[in-house]
């Protein structure tokens, strides 16, 4: 059934992806030294976790604070890989043990522990990356949503698996790297990853998958699951006396965002050259939560820009003015709650479209083109089958661009 | 593990390290008690907890130097007046924390949680702005140093006695008001349901404020008690948030004898087991095995029966 909504909705799409592709693909790398393009594309890694959110705490309501859990196992997988490449028994002949890690050496382990076995092969690694983050992010939504921990108590939960999972790595130097992390990666399957013509490669490839990401989660979006979720979020009750496994919807969101991340932490790997238990810990966590909300919840390209204007920012004032970064970065939690909850997407969608329709509809005619927007609508609102209006949910969502759709305040908790 | 220790030796081991745990579980539960009322009562998720001890923390550092600086004779008292101080200093930044930022919030738990933690980063760059990046310590006078010598291999140290009891009054005062006072009336009506509350007469608007305010002037009380045990620094109550949310959320929510009750049992266990291994991974071990129980039993331990 193809309703205006939805025609109106894929052109809006359409648009969404030019304007974004055009912007990835041609201004950033015709206007940035590779250095930059280097930074921007280490900062679309982030944009993988934002968009995750976006549909997990957005659609779904699931505020996970521990998504840089997701993004610490697949950058640490990756940088697991890298890091035998790099140590070589040539590279490492100065040590006691030649063919090991560096930071295995100093910390006195004599062999290579058994979990790093399975990172000597390049086909498995991606097959790690990809399903240990999903896994965990698995039965941990299967022991706390089949138990109906949800809300708050979830959120909290999350955090303190973060802060456990932090000190883990801290702890166990030998076995991690310890509070450094796992540096000096060099090749992968060979490749330099250090040159330049690796570097804009790797920025290719980031913004390639980014895409993908992208269609996946439109598609996730306005799938079936994807209303369900928003119905989950409304009314949790309502949805499962209709008859769903409420808990399936929300283990599903959160498997998909943390696969989306371990995505982004591989990727962000390839293009740092390391990776560090900075990027797993609390600080990060909630720092990820802030590019979606800046962004916009509901809004997944909103949680792309949003990622790198708060990054971009971050590294020019961080640089500069140290102090004034951190007051501004509460200033942005404070104010992207308290003023705009929708978030850039929210503006956009407020102020700018309606100017730009403005516009077009004094090109065309002022009267005839609004009458017609508002015909399309009804006819719009006609065509929503009724077991979707049954679930409470609204209208707007079923065109599924994600730049409307919060309505209330209750509906964001 | 305990192999190589005869059983004197052991019996000594336990009674230092469950002392040490006590001093961990003063401040554990002088923070949790605060957030017990904001969290486990109001709902709000103050990630800015751990900062409103902090200032309670800072405070006492000033107020032990003006009392050095201008009344030099006063200075083996001055620990009183600062846990005064504190209390006051910290709930008139909650009130006004509340006035400006939570009150908006209270239909969105979530965003409570982000927009404090907004403040916290605010607030954190603000003491290191003000008192330098370095942790400060607070002198003390005579009478708090030293320890008691139990027996030839057991000591105990007089500062930590004194911070357990100042977390028994604290805890006492606190079931007062909760339960015998017309304030912990009016704010659990407020909690069971608030459109009757507000419908017999009670200003449930100002009942959010006192009580916000409230459990961030215990909270800055905590702060005064933790400068007796260790040094402030500005990031120093951001490495206890995660630990007092577990004990609140471990405890059950609104309950004040699960708070205490779960304070108690994450200190000791972290403490005892400190001893045999490296912090890190006695810190570990606690959190997993608390994790680990809330999944099985997501109430808490002690859960208030409330019809939903």
């Amino acid at each position: 059934m193809k309703t205006p909504a939805l025609a109106s909705s894929n052109k809006g799409f359409a648009l969404n992806l030019t304007v974004l592709l055009a912007l990835l693909v041609l201004v950033f790398p015709s206007s940035m030294d590779i250095f930059r393009l280097n930074m921007m594309g280490k900062y679309l890694s982030y944009a993988f976790v934002a968009m995750g959110l976006v549909l997990c705490w957005g659609y779904g309501g699931i505020l996970s604070l521990g998504q840089g859990i997701f993004f610490g196992l697949g950058g640490y997988c990756m940088a697991m890989f890298l890091k035998l490449e790099a140590s070589t028994p040539e590279y490492t002949a100065s040590q006691t043990t030649p063919g090991i890690p560096d930071f295995m050496d100093w910390n006195q382990l004599t062999e290579l522990p058994w979990f790093w076995e399975a990172f000597k092969s390049f086909p498995l690694t991606l097959v790690l990356i990809l399903l240990v983050p999903t896994v965990f992010a698995y039965f941990f939504g299967l022991c706390m949503f089949k138990r109906r921990v949800g809300g708050v108590y979830f959120s909290i939960i999350t955090q303190a698996i973060a802060c456990i999972m932090t000190i883990l790595i801290v702890g166990q130097q030998g076995y991690t790297g310890g509070i450094n992390g796992i540096t000096d990666l060099k090749t992968c399957m060979g490749f330099d990853i250090r040159t330049n013509g690796a570097k804009l490669f790797l920025y290719y490839l980031c913004v390639f998958l980014l895409v993908l990401a992208v269609l996946l989660c439109t598609w996730v979006s306005r799938s079936k699951a994807g209303r369900l979720l928003v119905a989950i979020r409304d009314d949790e009750q309502r949805v499962r006396f209709s008859g769903y496994d409420v808990a399936n919807y929300k283990i599903f969101v959160l498997c998909f965002s943390a696969f989306l991340s371990a995505v982004g932490g591989a990727m962000f790997t390839l293009q740092t050259g390391f990776m560090s238990p900075s990027f797993v810990g609390i600080v990060a966590s909630i720092e990820m939560v802030v590019f979606c909300a800046v962004g916009g919840r509901m809004s997944i390209y909103g949680a792309i820009y949003g990622t790198l204007i708060v990054s971009v920012a971050k590294t020019a004032i961080s640089e500069n003015f140290p102090e004034l970064w951190s007051l501004l970065i509460g200033a942005i939690f404070i104010g992207c709650v308290l003023v705009f909850p929708k978030g850039l997407a929210g503006l956009y969608a407020d102020h700018v479209m309606p100017f730009l329709s403005g516009l077009d509809g004094r090109l065309k005619g002022a009267f005839r083109g609004a009458r017609e927007d508002r015909e399309a609508q009804i006819e719009a609102l006609r065509d929503v089958p009724a077991d979707k209006v049954l679930l409470g949910v609204p209208p707007q969502f079923l065109s599924g661009d994600g730049m409307d759709g919060i309505d209330d305040g209750r509906s964001l908790s | 593990m305990l192999s190589g220790y005869t059983a004197s030796e052991l019996l000594s081991i336990f009674a230092m390290q469950g002392f040490a745990g006590l001093s961990l579980f003063s401040v554990f539960l002088l923070m949790a008690l605060g957030l017990a009322v904001i969290f486990g009562q109001m709902g709000v998720i103050n990630m800015a907890h751990g900062e409103f001890m902090i200032l309670g923390a800072y405070t006492t550092y000033v107020t032990s130097n003006l009392f050095q600086a201008y009344a030099p004779g006063l200075f083996p008292i001055y620990f009183f007046v600062a846990v005064a101080v504190s209390f006051i200093a910290a709930g008139a930044l909650g009130a006004l924390v509340e006035w400006a930022v939570i009150r908006h919030l209270y239909s969105r738990p979530l965003d409570t949680l982000l927009a404090t933690w907004g403040l916290s980063l605010i607030l954190q760059q603000v003491y290191r702005s003000i008192f330098g990046a370095k942790e400060v310590t607070v002198i003390l006078p005579d009478w708090m140093m030293g320890a008691l010598q139990v027996t030839d291999s057991i000591e105990i140290p007089i500062n930590g006695l004194i911070v357990l009891v100042l977390t028994l009054i604290v805890t006492v005062f606190m079931w007062a008001v909760m339960f015998r006072s017309r304030l912990g009336v009016q704010l659990r009506a407020v909690v069971l349901n608030r459109p009757m509350a507000g419908a017999v007469g009670i200003n449930t608007a100002l009942v959010d404020r006192i009580t916000f305010s409230f459990g961030c002037g215990i909270a800055g009380i905590a702060g005064c008690a933790f400068t007796m045990i260790g040094s402030t620094g500005p990031t120093a109550g951001q490495l206890y948030i995660v630990d007092t949310f577990l004990v609140v959320v471990f405890g059950g929510a609104g309950t004040l004898i699960g708070t205490i009750c779960s304070a108690f049992g994450i200190a000791q266990a972290q403490s005892v087991m400190e001893f045999f291994m490296s912090g890190s991974m006695a810190k570990v071990i606690t959190l997993l095995i608390v994790v680990g129980i809330l999944m099985i039993r997501p109430q808490g331990l002690f859960s208030v029966k409330v019809r939903k």
